[in-house]
């Protein structure tokens, strides 16, 4: 059973375009190198140079983020502009935690995006494969009802989506952004998606050897599909830390807070503070570029799996 | 081992045998339930509401009524409803094409092996999941009017007057739409990098041999074979830009006056600003049936395309 698995994850066609090179890229690169091998490397070094000028083009306003985020609040707009601080000041980065309260949000937003993305996994997996390996009268119907909301834009119906947490009680409450994000169609569709690629037979195989449905979700299935769980679940993650419109629209009181709304509120308040405005973008930044960093594949082939934002 | 051949739950195929089915409905349902228990509540039935809401007046001071196409006519009658039509438009005109042409040129770009190319794809995704507050921040920044990184640059080219971005009506427009193809633009390269590398070099070689130009190449084998994924990326493209939301209310929240009011941001302060849960509604439909009809209408074009 498990020498299968492993075949089959070998094969899985989940390695859609990562940001890692391909094998078709490297097919190709063998190609040229067999042929018109001096002309390909002058190309290359062209390349490299106009995507070196692009990137670090495209980076400006990171690059921007971080050194002013080094400055005094007076330093930020200069003419001309400087670009690497004259005078590292890091203490920025030991006074916006006593300036806002930057802990809580951070701890908020965590809480948030921690057990929304648990939900939204578990829930989504179990769905998945009812909806992919078992079959029963009005499956196809209930799955299409799934995609068809995709379609809607939410924007369409958060107005009655916020009656009904109104009428419950739970505005102002991270119980309605749990509610309302860990139940998404998003996570059903991706693992249907990636789970219909799994064999049939091998779920008959371990009918054969006496395992229950469940037993084979946990035992078979959920081993072969961690890299999409692993996309599922990053995703999430990073969508929910960053979600901006969910917590603006359901928590008022500053302690239930995100970084998000944290660091918006605080650019209202004070919008001269440049330098500690941007002290606080590089940290609401920073979980965001280590998860990416780590989980990069995953992140990729999630999306170009589904073809979806999360 | 004989008895055990009849598997304890086999996927009712074949002769239906009752209980079977009954069982693995049962167990279905099972697999389903959590997850459809939040979805019908939190999704299903707020979408089927909203479509019923859009026929009534109900605000949060008077019980529901129907009121049949009141709430539209009084939409079509209002003026913030086509300033906020008329921006969104704007934004997706310029946000579309932009987006399109610049992913394909860098997929284009990046689609080859040279060492480090990883590092470059990455770069140039991250803008897309990095926080919306903090891109929206530092843009706002770069744009700011006087001693801003971007007007500095604008006079350094000789441009002696540069414009007022998101502190003038004519300007904010544009500068939402900069910073959104800049967000974005690493997303679609993606989506164009998968597309890229499923073109046969074959083709490629075909060409070559016969003798076409780089740029022949690239109008008659790399834009036909690309056709499915470009098409995929606008219908994505443009129902984004009909849902934009989060980047006006962080970035300039609809001003200066309404030059950047939106359809989704009049929604949100009709229904949840003021309550008026029936009216927005009305809007709402509008956004969705936008948003339908760019979808079916795109894949019409495509199918005529194919025949």
């Amino acid at each position: 059973m498990t020498n299968m698995a492993e075949d089959l994850k070998a094969e899985a066609p989940f390695a859609g375009a990562g940001l890692a090179p391909t094998p078709e890229d490297r097919r190709r690169s063998q190609r040229r190198n067999s042929t018109r091998e001096r002309k390909a490397r002058t190309t290359d070094y062209v390349i490299y140079g106009v995507l070196a000028v692009l990137v670090v083009g495209l980076m400006v306003p990171f690059i921007w983020m971080v050194s002013s985020s080094l400055k005094e609040n007076n330093q930020v707009l200069t003419v001309p502009i400087q670009w690497i601080p004259s005078e590292f000041v890091w203490s920025n980065y030991t006074d916006i935690w006593t300036r806002i309260p930057m802990m809580g949000y951070l701890q908020n937003s965590l809480y948030l995006a921690v057990i929304i993305t648990c939900l939204q996994v578990l829930t989504g997996s179990l769905a998945a494969y009812g909806f992919s390996k078992v079959r029963f009268p009005g499956r196809d119907v209930l799955f299409l009802a799934y995609i068809g909301t995709i379609a809607v834009p939410w924007q369409a119906y958060m107005v009655p989506q916020y009656i009904m947490m109104q009428n419950l009680g739970l505005t102002n409450s991270f119980n309605a952004l749990i509610l309302l994000q860990a139940f998404g169609a998003f996570g059903v569709f991706l693992m249907r998606q990636y789970y219909m690629t799994i064999p049939d037979e091998l779920c008959e195989a371990a009918r054969i050897d006496g395992l229950s449905e469940y037993g084979i979700w946990a035992r078979v299935i959920l081993p072969l599909s961690k890299p999409a769980l692993a996309s599922l679940a990053l995703l999430t993650f990073v969508n929910t830390w960053n979600d901006y419109m969910g917590p603006f629209i359901y928590l008022t009181s500053n302690r239930l807070w995100t970084v998000q709304l944290g660091l918006r509120s605080f650019v209202g308040q004070f919008d001269a503070e440049y330098a500690m405005i941007m002290t606080g973008s590089v940290i609401s930044v920073i979980p965001i570029l280590i998860i990416f960093l780590v989980g990069q594949r995953y992140f990729i082939q999630g999306i170009a799996t589904s073809g979806m934002k999360g | 081992m004989t008895t055990k051949t009849l598997p304890p739950v086999a996927p009712a195929v074949g002769r239906g045998n009752r209980k079977q089915a009954r069982r693995n409905t049962l167990i279905g349902w099972s697999f389903i339930l959590p997850n459809f228990l939040g979805f019908l509540a939190f999704t299903l039935i707020p979408v089927v509401a909203a479509f019923a809401l859009s026929f009534m007046e109900w605000t949060s001071f008077s019980a529901p009524k129907w009121v049949g196409l009141a709430n539209f006519e009084r939409m079509l009658a209002s003026d913030s409803f086509w300033i906020a039509l008329r921006n969104t438009v704007v934004y997706a005109l310029g946000h579309v094409p932009l987006t399109m042409a610049l992913a394909l040129v860098l997929a284009m770009l990046l689609n080859r092996k040279l060492k480090g190319i990883g590092f470059f794809r990455v770069a140039i995704f991250f803008p897309y999941i990095t926080s919306l507050v903090a891109v929206a921040v530092v843009w706002n920044m770069l744009f700011s009017p006087d001693n801003g990184p971007i007007n500095q640059f604008l006079q350094t080219i000789g441009i002696a007057n540069p414009p007022g971005w998101t502190s003038s009506s004519d300007w904010a427009m544009p500068a939402v739409i900069i910073t959104s193809v800049w967000r974005d633009m690493g997303y679609y390269m993606v989506l164009y990098l998968a597309g890229l590398q499923a073109i046969p070099t074959e083709l490629y070689e075909a060409a070559e041999v016969d003798g076409a130009s780089p740029w022949q190449r690239f109008w008659n084998v790399t834009i036909p074979s690309l056709r499915p994924t470009t098409f995929f990326v606008v219908v994505m493209l443009t129902v984004s830009s009909f849902k934009v939301f989060d980047l006006i209310i962080v970035m300039t929240n609809g001003g200066p006056g309404r030059s950047t009011t939106v359809l989704s941001q009049l929604i949100y302060q009709e229904g949840i600003g003021e309550g008026k849960f029936g009216y927005s509604s009305a809007i709402s439909l509008v956004l969705f049936l936008i948003v339908l009809t760019v979808t079916v209408l795109q894949f019409k074009i495509q199918q005529r395309r194919e025949r």
